[in-house]
């Protein structure tokens, strides 16, 4: 608390209050650019950073001629260097952009619909159902294209049913309830999870399993991450509509309508486009926890609760933690560790230093 | 302006109170007085239409609400909370500017003209130092004070407070029934309840007893609090005294 007060003192005055007591909100939208400008040339800068580094390091200048032979059509590189960048690892750094961004935006919407720092994809049973979906579709040895459907389906279908059992439980406290709600049915899931795992064939389709509800891009190409960006686009279309209602909603059901907002289609509007969101992007690279839950946190401290800024800073603060943790995962040792392990290894000690520095950002 | 007729509300199945009828003028303040539990919130929250009537009507200028969307009823009532801790600490100034919402088109964020209402409004209070602190950092009579100010960004005509004296200290309660004067005085007539009857001397024009969802009493103050009256409703001993050179009268209560 007392550490969030002092940061925002701290841009009070680092942001020149002479310039913008001038003109009236110029000063702070300047500064703004200039932020985002920042930010957009650190994940550039990461971006190929994780092009270079690797088994096979290719220098960033490499990296560089390579990229612009591919767009501008100048000469090659080096054949093998060639292979490595655009098919090996343009692929995973561009899924993990696209996922990150995703996980983590719907992760900033959740928490401001429910207004409950705990509530992630990962709770309302997103990720329990595609889960389930997808280890369905590996136990029935279905082709990726299937399980990918399954998977998304499952994720839908799961924040679905949530919703009925929270509309059909209580009057009282939405939130909670739907919270509550998401809690049993994912346990539900997860058992169905438990349950296929039993059951499937232990040599090939219990480690693909195991893989998925973990977490990986090692086999992403470049066509699913062309596959899920109509429904990612799709969902984070009435994100970004309605970015300033999402304020509204934080305030609570009452208060929201009081104002004028006609909650009862919204809050479920925007519950589906999260949702839609979170199960494309789960559909193709498997659970991956504790973003949509730590980086929306750690953007709220950055740039304050105002959902206008809070989505873009928290889908580029994602892009760029799932580039890097997916850069550690491959680097880090001499086999690659599923992302899963990883975001949950930094994100759940993360989680307990917010806890007690006192809900930071929440108050 | 606005008329209450014959009506009926509560929760669901459960009926918390029913048969009350007032009607209420622009620029006029009516104070709702009544114990704990006895419909003040649950009448409220019909009146802004947040609750189905379960029978009677509200009526704004002839029309039935219940046919009126949220955005149209937001723009005619405006309702002030009482002072809460916020969720997330977002600055009073973008607080207020969230009264903007039913003054907006559906996918449209507040522009100029909307930041512009939002800071008359806390210059109209007198807050407009507090714009750039955090909400959830200020006392809390700076936080009624600031939603009041939301409220009045959406340029109501009507304003429903509940309790907003409630949990203030002496000279915030003084400062807010101040400005609820002052409102008046504009022509935005006031609806709010308190827990004072001090108060309704204070701002009211009309007083109106709520026990046990009905309306006992309706009048203007020095008729309708009357140590009588007010024995009936709370069950306990008043004195009500004329105060010299005032005008007005004031009420205390009596210890057994």
């Amino acid at each position: 608390m007392t550490r969030r007060r002092a940061m925002t003192q701290g841009t009070a005055t680092t942001d020149a209050p002479a310039a913008a007591q001038a003109v009236p909100g110029a000063g702070r939208r300047a500064s703004a650019a200039v932020r985002a400008c920042l930010a957009l040339c650190g994940l550039g800068a990461l971006v190929l950073v994780a092009l270079a580094a690797g088994k096979f390091p290719v220098p960033v200048a490499e990296v560089f001629a390579i990229l612009a032979s591919k767009l501008f059509g100048t000469a090659p590189g080096e054949a093998t260097a060639q292979v490595v960048v655009l098919q090996v690892r343009l692929p995973r750094v561009a899924a993990a952009l696209v996922v990150g961004a995703a996980l983590s935006s719907a992760g900033a919407t959740y928490q401001g619909l429910f207004r409950n720092p705990l509530v992630s994809p990962d709770i309302l049973g997103v990720s329990a159902g595609a889960g389930l979906g997808a280890v369905l579709g590996i136990t029935l040895a279905l082709p990726v294209l299937a399980i990918q459907g399954l998977a998304f389906a499952g994720g839908l279908g799961a924040v679905a049913i949530v919703y009925a059992v929270g509309a059909l439980v209580g009057r009282h406290d939405p939130v909670l309830t739907l919270v509550l709600a998401g809690v049993a049915v994912g346990a539900v899931l997860g058992s169905g999870i438990s349950l296929l795992k039993v059951l499937a064939d232990p040599y090939n389709q219990l480690p693909a399993i195991t893989y998925w509800l973990l977490g990986s891009l090692s086999s992403v190409t470049l066509s699913d991450v062309l596959a899920i960006l109509p429904a990612i686009g799709l969902g984070l279309l009435p994100l970004v509509l309605l970015r300033w209602r999402m304020n509204l909603m934080s305030l609570g059901e009452e208060e929201a309508r009081a104002l004028g907002i006609e909650t009862r289609w919204l809050r479920p509007l925007l519950v589906a486009a999260a949702t839609l969101v979170t199960a494309a992007a789960v559909s193709v690279t498997g659970v991956i926890g504790w973003i949509g839950l730590v980086v929306p946190h750690v953007a709220r401290g950055l740039v304050g609760p105002d959902f206008r800024r809070l989505l873009p800073a928290s889908a580029l603060l994602g892009a760029g933690y799932l580039v890097a943790v997916d850069l550690a995962a491959r680097t880090l040792a001499p086999i690659e560790v599923p992302l899963g392990i990883l975001t949950a290894l930094a994100g759940a000690p993360f989680f307990l230093w917010l806890l007690a520095a006192g809900k930071r950002g929440w108050s | 302006m606005l008329s209450v007729e014959a009506l009926a509300f509560g929760y669901g199945a459960r009926e918390v109170g029913a048969g009350v009828s007032f009607s209420l003028g622009a620029g006029e303040v009516l104070c709702l007085l009544g114990p704990n539990g006895g419909g003040k919130t649950t009448l409220f929250k019909t009146l802004l239409g947040l609750l189905p009537a379960r029978a009677g009507r509200v009526r704004l200028d002839g029309e039935d609400l219940s046919r009126w969307s949220r955005r149209r009823i937001a723009r005619a009532i405006a309702y002030v909370p009482q002072a809460h801790a916020a969720f997330f600490p977002f600055t009073v100034r973008a607080v207020v500017l969230m009264g903007r919402a039913a003054r907006l088109a559906p996918f449209a964020s507040p522009g100029r003209k909307d930041r512009e209402a939002a800071d008359a409004a806390l210059e109209r209070l007198g807050i407009a130092h507090l714009g750039e602190r955090i909400y959830t950092e200020i006392s809390g009579g700076e936080r009624q004070m600031v939603l009041i100010a939301r409220a009045l960004a959406g340029e109501p005509r009507i304003l429903v407070m509940d309790e907003p004296t409630a949990s203030l200290d002496f000279g915030n309660q003084t400062r807010v029934l101040e400005q609820v004067r002052r409102l008046s005085a504009t022509g935005i007539a006031v609806v709010l309840s308190t827990h004072d009857p001090g108060h309704a001397f204070l701002c009211a024009d009309r007083v109106a007893l709520l026990h046990g969802g009905r309306l006992v009493a309706l009048g203007d103050p020095e008729a309708t609090i009357t140590p009588e009256s007010l024995r009936r409703v709370y069950g306990v001993e008043v004195a009500v005294v004329p105060l010299p050179g005032h005008g007005r009268s004031v009420c205390t209560p009596i210890l057994a």
